[in-house]
């Protein structure tokens, strides 16, 4: 756990002095030396690790651009000429994506809102209180296979009548949020500096004031992290909604699925609709790059 | 970093304001919301599933308490076992693959180098892409006449491969996918212990006549040992309870070939809706990621002492 403040910092805290003690070496470090002189080496690994990234994207956009003939085609036609939106059309068009898209929204929006508002404060008083015990129960929770949480809520949701509306949903995308929230925030909390709060606390402030108005507005990189963190799991989240979504609260990677197995040929649409569902968290991952990967180094969080 | 929280050194206490003691006791007050929803919706399903295990129970039949006869039936069920192979022999190649992958992307983004910022972000995109549509076309790539993976290999002179349609080759597919997956969470975990390492020992080893390869191995890899063991215990994690990839690329098939346990747990429950079994089944399970995983929670542990 004392990885995590150090990591989320880490970029910007110790970048000077390590880029001058750099500076000083990369002189007379062969290690720094030997790399200069294998810079081919270091760019054909890069070119090496990052090209299946590349080609497999690339070949996503291709085949949603292109007409189904092309798609068909062998050899693959790899650049779409010309290419055509038909696919994205044909998906809004055909299935009722608009919807599934509202219930992905109010879904992953609403268990990211209320992850914020239980986790923020319960990280605050894991870090204070040192309840180390505390954060191995969310460890265990990281742990636990999603189907194992699935059986019992799913026997419950259907007792209590809850299975056609989203409730169940949010319920159930709280075990991925709540953690990955509590895990950072616990971790951003412990490395604050102390003594801003306990001036607040000499200065009369009681302890609930302390949080609202010392500790919290300080943690505000580590919120955002774990909001965009939570809210990106949650969204991905596929094995809740296949169980427990019904026909009108099928949230998007669920809907994608189904596309699957009704239009199996048709490659697309198919495309088409799989860059609908992940093109939100791709674009989130492209400009929020830096604390998702502060997040990500922090905790090896992943949800479900 | 311990010495700036809340530590209470008798010589320390007397100059803190009065009454900061008690404050132990309020913290507890912020964790009890979440305290409650957890309770709700981990703590108290695992209670459930213990009780369910323990009995047969059909999500439209009757109740009956059956003892251990879940565990024993499973223990002599040929299906589960071998899915308890096929998830190990999985997640063996699913730890691996990654990891050496993993640490070596992370020692060339260690660099510095032109366009490595935007490298790194297109290097973290699949662990970041929502697996159920990378999974759609992973599939329309492995199409045995069409998929465009088959006319790569026959572009570099390579015989055309099965993919997920043989059960010879379903599994190092899969592996193929998960790696590719996954492989950017071990760089990042292994890349956070590299950028925080000191400069000194490389000082002393540049002066002792150290090359490269001997800094990496005698330096760099025993000070990020700990980041490795992390990386790999949550690779253990995430490889053996796969699921997206798995259920949307082949289901288990072609027949039970890559039918890992999270695969037939979800047939079990949801398919045959044995509930009872499959609690069992949960049990076990979970059993078995707790060992495989004891790394973690020791290594966690550890790391407080440091």
């Amino acid at each position: 756990m004392t990885v995590a403040p150090q990591a989320v910092r880490g970029d910007q805290a110790t970048k000077p002095a390590a880029t001058r003690a750099a500076a000083q070496l990369r002189a007379v470090n062969p290690y720094r030396l030997r790399r200069q002189l294998n810079r081919v080496g270091l760019y054909a690994s890069i070119l090496f690790l990052v090209s299946p990234a590349i080609l497999f994207f690339f070949w996503m956009l291709s085949l949603s651009l292109k007409n189904e003939l092309d798609n068909t085609a062998y050899p693959p036609v790899f650049l779409p000429h010309p290419p055509t939106l038909a696919n994205f059309i044909d998906v809004f068009a055909k299935n009722d994506f608009l919807t599934y898209t509202i219930n992905s929204v109010i879904v992953s929006f609403t268990a990211t809102g209320l992850a914020l508002l239980l986790g923020v404060p319960a990280g605050y008083g894991i870090a204070k209180s040192k309840a180390t015990k505390a954060a191995v129960l969310i460890l265990v929770a990281r742990v636990t296979p999603g189907l194992s949480y699935l059986i019992p809520l799913f026997l419950m949701f259907q007792w209590l009548g809850m299975l056609g509306s989203l409730a169940p949903l949010i319920i159930t995308h709280l075990v991925i949020t709540v953690p990955i929230v509590v895990w950072i925030m616990i971790g951003y909390f412990e490395g604050l500096p102390i003594e801003l709060e306990e001036a607040a606390l000499v200065d009369g402030c009681n302890i609930w004031q302390a949080f609202r108005y010392v500790a919290v507005p300080l943690a505000r990189p580590g919120i955002v992290v774990g909001m965009i963190l939570s809210f990106i799991f949650s969204w991905n989240n596929f094995i809740f909604g296949v169980v427990l979504a019904g026909r009108d609260t099928r949230t998007l990677p669920v809907a994608v699925y189904n596309v699957l197995t009704f239009e199996q040929i048709s490659w697309g649409p198919l495309a088409a609709a799989a860059l609908v569902v992940t093109a939100p968290v791709l674009l989130l991952t492209l400009l929020m790059q830096k604390e998702i990967v502060a997040g990500l180094t922090a905790g090896g969080v992943k949800g479900g | 970093m311990s010495a700036s929280t809340t530590t209470l050194h008798p010589a320390a206490l007397a100059r803190r304001p009065t009454g900061r003691r008690n404050y132990a006791r309020q913290y507890w007050l912020f964790a009890m919301p979440a305290a409650v929803v957890v309770v709700a919706v981990i703590l108290f399903p695992w209670l459930f599933t213990f009780v369910m295990s323990v009995n047969d129970w059909k999500v439209s039949g009757n109740v009956y308490f059956v003892g251990l006869g879940n565990y024993e039936h499973l223990f002599h069920d040929p299906r589960f076992l071998w899915a308890v192979v096929r998830t190990l022999y999985f997640t063996t190649a699913a730890v691996v693959a990654p990891m050496l992958l993993g640490i070596w992307a992370a020692v060339c983004f260690a660099e510095n180098f032109k366009l490595r910022g935007a490298a790194r972000t297109i290097f973290i995109l699949p662990m970041m892409a929502t697996p159920v549509a990378i999974a759609l076309v992973w599939t329309m790539m492995f199409h045995p006449q069409l998929g465009v993976l088959n006319y790569l290999l026959s572009l570099v002179g390579l015989p055309p491969s099965s993919w997920v349609y043989s059960s010879a080759t379903v599994i190092p597919t899969l592996v193929m996918v998960e790696t590719w997956q996954w492989t950017p969470l071990v760089m990042l975990i292994v890349l956070g212990g590299i950028t925080s390492l000191p400069i000194d020992p490389y000082e002393a080893a540049v002066i002792d006549g150290a090359n490269g390869w001997q800094m990496f191995r005698y330096i760099t890899l025993p000070l990020v040992w700990p980041f490795i063991v992390v990386a790999a215990a949550m690779r253990i994690i995430d490889a053996l309870k796969a699921f997206d990839t798995i259920f949307v690329i082949t289901n288990g098939g072609p027949g039970t070939s890559s039918e890992t346990i999270n695969m037939l747990l979800y047939q079990t429950a949801f398919g045959y809706y044995d509930l009872g079994y499959a609690s069992a089944m949960v049990v076990v399970f979970f059993a078995l990621i707790l060992l495989l995983s004891g790394v973690l929670l020791r290594m966690r542990k550890w790391e407080h002492g440091v």
